[in-house]
């Protein structure tokens, strides 16, 4: 058995007095690509939320449970801490606006007020952007907004702007649905090649999607965790006869 | 049928006839209002006009250096005040639009818009002044900053709503503190609707009189002392405009032409920002 | 490296709950500086309303020399020039609210007119009241001998004249951009069967715009009842009320927000001070009540 780097245990979560994610147990290894599915307001992207503690940033979100990071409660330590350890990309292609592409991609740093000599954060720059399949693109765009990049790009920037902070895990809030065939294609390419660093935990409505790059699937409904096993299993051999109707089409 | 529906037709144009008649008529009393004003204030306004003070009665000469210093010290010594209490004001009520908080200091904002600059001028007088024992060039400064305040937290308020909320999440799930999104994101992001808002309520409160009357009252003297009563451009026009001396009135009209420039600068460097950056205020 | 993002992500907590502080301080010092007024201006009012209780509000008589207080001639004065210029300004801030929101709401001339519309509220109270002594009394004073007044020339039309201009463009704004909303399938629909532009905008967008337009008359309203500077130096500051209405028209008067600028500074003891506080609370009631109404409409205008 690999490393385990996220568990959690009856852990639950509320927006007020929704409970949206219920009892929900899982343990996660490194260096693997999870993917989480499951039909509109099952609790998956609440769930994703929670690890890196975003959940909390809405009015009225509560959470109960143990969620871990390796050994430590979550919920226990630090949210900004846990935030460096746990990176987050989400629906929307979101490249702060106002910065560079360079300053994009060192954001984590410079809005901390990490202070660091230039050449340190000239080789974050570029090994994060050569992570994330960017550099080529960019390199001799560095210091035009990040906005100017097409919508695959600017996902990537994202990416690379969360690969900069050196975090364990990555989080990804259905990172491809706002983009087209081709763009999802080339950060779909990444997955693979950022799994060799990274835990990636993936949220998607988009069942091929699964079953093209994940290692091992979870199926979110109705709030609870009702199968989570390795991806082929579960596309081929569902146990639940929830994940069977799901996977078959019979609900959406 | 014919003759009816002609009728309608005339009576449609004739109505349209007399609401653009109206509606550009309305601008004669501005158009004859500015003209006026710089044709008296334009011919007064020289480097010595600027640099000196007042001269008493009879005397050639004098300026409005102790109005122009005056004004510009307050009016300073006000934004200074407004600008942290109206732009963390405005953060609050943009980030936590549903609390109680929000709902009372939403109301409180609306009802300081309404509030008459003269009610102004009185309470700050019972709150500084009385007890100070005299006229102060602060307490004027403070009154004017209550009065930008609405502007200054409803422009903040309302940039800041439309920057999407994706933004604010980006940073903090880099780790990035509340504050930090807000002083680095947030506020760099609608920097410019903020500061519009900013030259806005300054433009607004540079021509007030009322606010100051019976707070930073008035000098016939350069001062530059914020515990002193002081001269200001609106409050100088008030007086000189209503003594019996022609030389005084002269006075005026110039100080009147330069306050109007002010306000006419300002206004258009707002509309300038706004239109370049496309905000709605 | 660990170690130094750990500590940095506790000392970074610490000022995060301290911004939060600081903001709902913010947020509260404004509840607090309303109330502060408000208290402020009912304490200092109590010696006045002590001596003369509620008939403050109806005494005509104002002579601070024999310490008798009585607020009726400002009352008039305000309620007479507010709504005299109300009545002039509404045929212009409707017809500026018709032409920019329906006949002409693109381009540049209709850019042009209405930041001129919005330039009238930005140039400083104090610059039409001077314009006006200089200018419009003598005007006013040639007209009154023609028809046979005593001509002052300061006076209450005086000061509704130059009010009424001050006060469109508080209206006004608000009515372009009501009107700017009207569904275009509303228009369409009468457009559809055969009604003409006067006949659209007589039928659909004024009844549909009504309550949102009543909510603008009501800023400028409000805006006309706290004018200060303005009206001070045109309206000729004279306490007493005139016999005739005709005299009382025409004739000088004082407003609620005048007096007080008159006559603040010289208040020299305690119940003429506080008469005169007394006035400004009654103002301040009367303009924020009308206020929170108009905007209380706008919003529910706007939402539905």
């Amino acid at each position: 058995m690999e490393h385990t780097v996220i568990s959690s245990s009856k852990f639950n979560a509320w927006f007020g007095d929704n409970h949206v994610v219920k009892d929900v147990s899982i343990a996660i290894e490194k260096n693997q690509v999870i993917a989480v599915m499951g039909p509109s307001g099952c609790g998956k992207t609440t769930f994703l939320r929670c690890i890196n503690r975003m959940h909390e940033l809405i009015p009225g979100a509560t959470a109960k449970g143990s969620l871990k990071l390796y050994d430590d409660e979550i919920y226990q330590m630090n949210p900004i801490y846990v935030r460096y350890k746990i990176g987050m990309v989400f629906q929307r292609p979101n490249p702060f606006p106002n910065l560079s592409i360079y300053d994009n991609v060192i954001a984590g740093y410079k809005l901390n007020g990490l202070k660091m000599p230039k050449a340190d954060f000239d080789n974050i720059v570029e090994k994060s952007l050569t992570s994330a399949a960017l550099w080529k693109e960019v390199k001799d765009s560095l210091h035009k907004k990040g906005t100017f990049l097409s919508g695959g790009q600017q996902q990537r920037l994202c990416i690379a702007r969360a690969i900069a902070m050196e975090p364990e895990v990555i989080l990804f809030d259905e990172p491809t649905s706002a983009l087209d065939p081709i763009s999802t294609s080339s950060v779909e390419q990444l997955f693979h090649e950022l799994k060799e660093n990274y835990t990636l935990i993936i949220v998607t409505h988009n069942m091929q999607q699964a079953a093209r790059v994940s290692d091992k699937t979870a199926f979110f409904y109705m709030g609870e965790l009702v199968e989570f096993d390795d991806t082929k299993q579960m596309f081929t051999a569902p146990s639940d006869v929830r994940t069977q109707n799901y996977i078959t089409g019979r609900f959406s | 049928m014919e003759a009816r529906l002609k009728i309608r037709n005339t009576k449609s144009l004739l109505f349209k006839g007399l609401i653009v008649f109206l509606a550009f008529l309305i601008t004669i009393p501005l158009i004859v209002v500015l003209l006026y004003i710089i044709k008296q204030g334009v011919m007064q306004v020289n480097w010595h006009f600027l640099t000196h003070v007042p001269a008493p009665v009879g005397e050639p000469g004098g300026g409005i250096a102790n109005a122009l210093v005056g004004s510009i010290l307050m009016v300073a010594v006000a934004t200074i005040i407004a600008i942290p209490v109206g732009i963390l004001s405005g953060i609050y009520l943009s980030e936590n639009p549903s609390t109680k908080l929000a709902y009372y200091s939403g109301l409180c904002v609306d009802i300081l818009q309404g509030v008459p600059s003269i009610v102004i001028g009185i309470v700050v007088y019972l709150w500084i002044v009385k007890p100070a024992g005299t006229f102060s060039a602060i307490s004027g400064s403070v009154a004017l900053a209550i009065m930008m305040l609405p502007i200054v937290i409803r422009s903040t308020e309302q940039t800041l709503r439309l920057l999407p909320p994706s933004l604010k999440e980006a940073a903090l799930s880099l780790g990035v503190p509340y504050h930090r999104v807000i002083i680095k994101v947030i506020v760099p992001c609608g920097f410019s609707g903020i500061l519009s808002g900013i030259m806005l309520s300054v433009a607004r409160i540079i021509g007030e009189t009322a606010p100051l009357l019976f707070t930073a009252l008035g000098n016939s003297f350069l001062s530059y002392s914020m515990k002193k009563p002081m001269e200001s451009l609106p409050h100088l026009i008030y007086t000189y405009a209503t003594s019996p001396y022609d030389d005084w009135h002269n006075l005026a009209w110039g100080a009147s032409f330069i306050l109007l420039m002010f306000v006419l600068i300002l206004n258009i460097v707002t509309k300038l920002i706004t239109r370049k950056w496309n905000i709605q205020l | 490296m660990k170690n130094k993002r750990l500590d940095l992500s506790y000392s970074q907590m610490k000022w995060e709950t301290m911004f939060r502080k600081l903001l709902i301080f913010m947020a509260a010092l404004l509840v607090l500086v309303i109330i502060g007024i408000l208290i402020t201006l009912i304490i200092e009012s109590v010696p006045s309303i002590k001596a003369l209780g509620i008939k403050f509000l109806w005494s005509k008589t104002w002579d601070p020399v024999q310490n008798i207080y009585g607020a009726l001639p400002f009352l008039i004065g305000t309620l007479l020039t507010s709504f005299i210029a109300l009545i002039l300004s509404l045929p212009f801030s409707y017809s500026v609210s018709i032409y920019l929101g329906e006949y002409n709401p693109k381009g540049w001339l209709s850019n042009l007119l209405k930041n001129t519309i919005e330039l009238i509220a930005a140039v400083p109270s104090i610059i039409y009241g001077f314009w006006g002594l200089f200018v419009l009394v003598p005007v006013i004073r040639a007209i009154e001998m023609k028809i046979g007044v005593a001509p002052y020339g300061i006076g209450i039309t005086t000061a509704s004249l130059v009010l009424a201009v001050m006060i469109i463009p508080y209206a006004a704004s608000l009515g372009i951009t009501l009107i700017r909303m009207v569904p275009a399938s509303l228009k369409e629909g009468a457009y559809a069967l055969g009604a003409t532009r006067f006949e659209v905008i007589r039928s659909v967008i004024l009844p549909y715009t009504r309550t949102g337009l009543f909510a603008g008359v009501l800023l400028s309203l409000g805006r006309a009842l706290g004018e200060t500077m303005a009206v001070t130096m045109l309206i000729g500051n004279t306490t007493s009320i005139a016999g005739t209405f005709k005299d009382l028209l025409f004739g000088p008067g004082n407003t609620m927000a005048s007096v007080i600028a008159n006559e603040f500074t010289e208040a020299d003891h305690t119940e003429y001070l506080s008469a005169l506080v007394e006035l400004g609370l009654v103002l301040f009631f009367v303009t924020v009540i009308i206020n929170l109404i108009g905007k209380r409409i706008i919003t529910r205008f706007t939402q539905h």
